[in-house]
């Protein structure tokens, strides 16, 4: 490992989505408390998921709440 | 072929109790299926717009998924995961139906590395650093377009997995591809969003 940072953007993804084992996650976790850039790149990619999901989340329209309903299939 | 012999008289008279609660008990069955089903339709909708093309296609797709979930409610295993059962139909017929606009495979390489955007951002930002500041500094609209932007076969896992908050294994069945295609597809998928991301801060910026 010469480049913890480079270690620890492939860390990035996989830390975010809860899928690191203890020992990698502990060894992530090492290297942010002491590496600011790293720290702010994590903590700008979490808000960039949030702030992602927040801008494209549509309600379904009401009419077709309705014309979902309409295609059940009625009980003779 | 029910001949209503004399043959069988008896016999179905027996028979008849039993039929009528089995069948009562499969109405009951089927209505809460679909009440179930009609329950989910809003998360189920929320991905369902961006697997589509547009909101329009969305909602055509939405009907033809409950048409058919409907149809073939016996096929669906009480306990199990409805959302990702109606999520795999939907799936299905957005393929088969040849509705997808397909592009061109992305022959472009990916960025340099994973940071590029908040590096371009931050860039650009009057020494501005606040990792949530610089993310606002996106607009709605870039969002949107540069999501829709990303090539089907990225979206999909993307959008099961970023916005339906479907496991890797959960968007694995979905979509019947190994766990490691979901894996690398999202991986190359989150970063061509934020390429495109990038790419319309940047012209904002000029």
């Amino acid at each position: 490992m010469n480049d913890p940072c480079a270690h620890c953007e492939e860390m990035m993804q996989p830390y975010l989505d809860h899928v690191l084992t203890d020992e990698e996650m502990d060894r992530a976790e090492a290297h942010l408390a002491e590496c600011v850039d790293c720290r702010r790149r994590y903590k700008f990619e979490e808000s960039l998921r949030i702030y992602v999901r927040k801008a494209v989340t549509e309600e379904m329209p009401a009419e077709l709440r309705q014309k979902l309903a309409a295609l059940r299939i009625p009980l003779e | 072929m029910a001949h209503a012999g004399t043959a069988g008289t008896v016999e179905r008279m027996d028979a008849e109790p039993e039929e009528a609660q089995r069948l009562a008990t499969e109405a009951r069955d089927r209505v809460r299926f679909e009440e179930d089903a009609l329950a989910l339709s809003d998360q189920v909708y929320r991905v369902a717009r961006h697997l589509a093309s547009s909101r329009e296609d969305a909602e055509e797709l939405m009907q033809e998924t409950y048409a058919r979930a409907f149809r073939s409610w016996r096929s669906f295993t009480p306990g199990t995961n409805m959302r990702a059962w109606l999520l795999r139909i939907l799936t299905n017929l957005n393929i088969d139906r040849g509705r997808r606009q397909q592009r061109a495979p992305q022959m472009t390489p990916l960025e340099a590395n994973d940071y590029f955007l908040y590096d371009k951002l931050a860039e650009n930002g009057d020494g501005v650093s606040d990792e949530e500041q610089v993310v606002e500094r996106l607009s709605q609209d870039d969002i949107v377009s540069a999501l829709s932007a990303v090539p089907h076969d990225f979206r999909d896992v993307l959008v099961l997995v970023d916005l339906g908050d479907f496991s890797y294994a959960d968007a694995a069945q979905i979509l019947d591809i190994p766990v490691g295609t979901v894996m690398s597809r999202l991986h190359r998928g989150r970063r061509i969003l934020k390429r495109e991301l990038a790419e319309s801060a940047l012209e904002e910026a000029t």
